[in-house]
């Protein structure tokens, strides 16, 4: 698993870091360990329904945010559990663009064998940064 | 753990790290713990006290509760007062789960009676009030009602016939924080939190059956006053807060702070997660009026909880609420800022408190408490974890200090994973229905993270804070029935 949650960072949180060769991987990896956050069983997350989502910050690592905040907002909007498919990140003169396709399905507390609710991304030690070829994340989920 | 070699200790349950330990800081940080627990605080919770020490126009200290541990931006457990003039208002003195609070209701039955129904009633209750993961409730709103329902808090309960007259007046606030716009809120809150009016939510949240054993009663005539009148009483405590409406509520103005804190307001940023405004400029009254749709969210939750655990109760023992004692004791309020009047320097002065983790804990007499519990000073519900029960306290003048707060749970010593590696969640069940607790929960992972050796013990926390003058022991109270999400 491109993601790895440390103890040692959080005791009421969680906390993980992630990482990917490019933006898209970092990104999608985050929304992996989002998802296994939330699920002790992401496999069996069916992709059901599909859903688009576009979304524009000036820094990279507040993209990553909002793209993590989206994903909890339609989790409650929506009732979705959702994968992260495909990411597209483009760096224009003055701001970072996120277009993404998700899938997932109603949240099924039995098969998906819940764990514990995200109630939001915080900025306590979030941190997006490239080195050594690879992109990583830190990021501590309120729950 | 090595405490700061800064911090050196007041008293007995006073510990304090002066202006010298970190650039920036306008005041020292307080932390009260006694010797017990001061030893076991994260470094975090040091570093994050004397953060908050920094932000302009804060008032005597930057305190810390003893259940506090590590959080972000504040600590958990963090308490700063702030000039409403000079001072800012940052979402994270609050939390994200803004309001997350914690009600108790009595009955007038005993372990007797509801012991051999302890199943049937856990059960029940299970499925009267949705836990867990993204979970919607049973009352059906329209995204413009709910416009209503934040603006008012328990107020629209009330209208709806989902609350009794007196339920409002044994809320703080009396239920509905004065001043909430609505349209200060996005749509997004609005349609993240429209349809999860009676929810539990996950993680620390839970609904207990709970016994008043008459030898957990420290205080007989203030147990009395706050209803406890009988040899092994049942009530009924539970804890959760504002749902998803709130948490993007505190995630919309975290970002909006971040847009103007440095840039156009010339604050110095220590940490993203203390992103604030000023007071009185229009980013910092308009999440004001925002967290205050947060707080009435969570009266309207906790309120709409109850009519659930009434009509439970109601229909299993086939007498009326009312018949069977089913009156509140109160409702305390964790994650809220609000303005009141404190005596600074002998001067009754209007600040903005900030309570993340934190539970009001007025005096007796003090104005805003109810006519009953004038002489009692007001209830305060501290929350054990789940497996040794929870305490029942009674406000104090002493607290002045603190701006009239005390703790608000045991607080976390263990990480979340730590926990699960050392719990199993159907093996704690099994323990715990042989110890005479029964459990029903939406997650069995998410109920080995909730095990009590993951938190400090609460014997010692309820008795640092009568001893640092926070709030008294009343009567300790142990489950034997809990729902978890």
């Amino acid at each position: 698993m491109p993601y790895r949650f440390q103890d040692e960072i959080s005791t009421a949180d969680i906390a993980f870091e992630a990482w990917g060769e490019t933006r898209e991987e970092l990104f999608i990896s985050c929304a992996a360990a989002l998802l296994r956050t939330m699920a002790e069983a992401p496999d069996q997350v069916e992709r059901r329904q599909l859903l688009a989502i576009r979304l524009e910050q000036e820094e990279l690592d507040m993209l990553l945010f909002s793209f993590l905040q989206e994903l909890i907002f339609y989790k409650d909007a929506r009732r979705l559990l959702l994968h992260a498919d495909k990411v597209h990140i483009e760096q224009r003169k003055d701001a970072f663009t996120l277009e993404a396709s998700v899938s997932g399905e109603q949240i099924d507390a039995g098969r998906h064998r819940l764990l514990v609710d995200v109630k939001a991304v915080t900025l306590h030690r979030f941190q997006v940064e490239f080195g050594e070829n690879l992109w990583k994340a830190s990021v501590v989920l309120d729950v | 753990m090595s405490l700061p070699p800064q911090l050196f200790k007041v008293s007995d349950t006073i510990w304090e790290l002066p202006v010298t330990y970190k650039e920036g800081m306008r005041v020292p940080a307080r932390i009260i713990a006694p010797e017990s627990l001061i030893g076991g605080m994260e470094a975090g919770v040091f570093d994050q006290a004397a953060n908050v020490a920094c932000l302009p126009g804060i008032v005597n200290y930057s305190w810390c509760m003893p259940d506090g541990h590590w959080g972000y931006g504040f600590p958990i457990g963090g308490v700063a007062a702030f000039d409403p003039a000079t001072g800012v208002i940052s979402p994270g003195g609050i939390g994200f789960d803004i309001n997350c609070g914690m009600r108790l209701c009595l009955t007038t039955l005993t372990e007797e009676e509801v012991r051999p129904r302890i199943r049937e009633l856990v059960d029940e209750l299970f499925f009267a009030i949705p836990t867990g993961v993204g979970c919607s409730g049973f009352v059906r709103c329209s995204r413009s009602k709910f416009r209503r329902v934040i603006e008012s808090g328990s107020r629209w309960c009330l209208e709806n016939g989902l609350a009794l007259p007196e339920d409002l007046e044994m809320t703080e606030e009396g239920g509905c924080f004065e001043g909430a716009d609505a349209d200060t809120c996005s749509d997004k809150a609005v349609e993240r939190g429209f349809d999860q009016i009676g929810t539990l939510g996950s993680g620390n949240h839970y609904c207990e059956i709970q016994v008043a054993r008459p030898e957990n009663i420290f205080d007989d005539a203030t147990a009395r006053a706050f209803g406890i009148t009988i040899p092994n009483q049942i009530v009924i405590m539970f804890h959760c807060g504002s749902r998803g409406f709130g948490h993007q509520v505190a995630t919309d103005y975290l970002q909006s702070f971040l847009r103007v804190m440095t840039t156009k307001y010339g604050i110095k940023l220590y940490d993203r997660e203390l992103a604030c405004a000023p007071f009185r400029s229009p980013e910092g009254q308009a999440y004001f009026s925002a967290m205050k749709c947060a707080a009435n969210m969570g009266f309207a939750n906790r309120q709409v909880i109850l009519h659930r655990i009434r009509e439970v109760f109601s229909r299993l023992f086939h007498r009326s609420p009312a018949d069977l004692g089913m009156s509140m004791v109160y409702d305390v309020a964790h994650n809220t800022a609000k303005l009141e009047k404190h005596l600074v320097d002998g001067e009754l002065r209007e600040l903005l408190v900030h309570r993340k983790g934190a539970t009001r804990s007025f005096g007796p007499g003090m104005t805003g408490l109810p006519d009953c519990y004038r002489e009692t000073g007001q209830p305060v519900i501290i929350g054990g974890s789940m497996e040794t029960g929870s305490y029942l306290l009674a406000g104090m003048a002493s607290a002045a200090p603190t701006f009239y707060t005390t703790a608000h749970g045991s607080g976390r010593t263990m990480s979340r994973h730590q926990a699960k590696k050392m719990v199993q969640g159907r093996k704690l069940l099994g323990e715990m229905e042989q110890r005479g607790i029964h459990v029903r929960t939406a997650s069995y992972g998410g109920l080995a993270e909730e095990a009590g050796l993951a938190y400090k013990d609460i014997d010692i926390v309820a008795r640092a804070t009568e001893e640092a003058g926070l709030s008294r022991r009343v009567a300790k109270l142990v489950p034997i029935g809990n729902i978890k999400g």
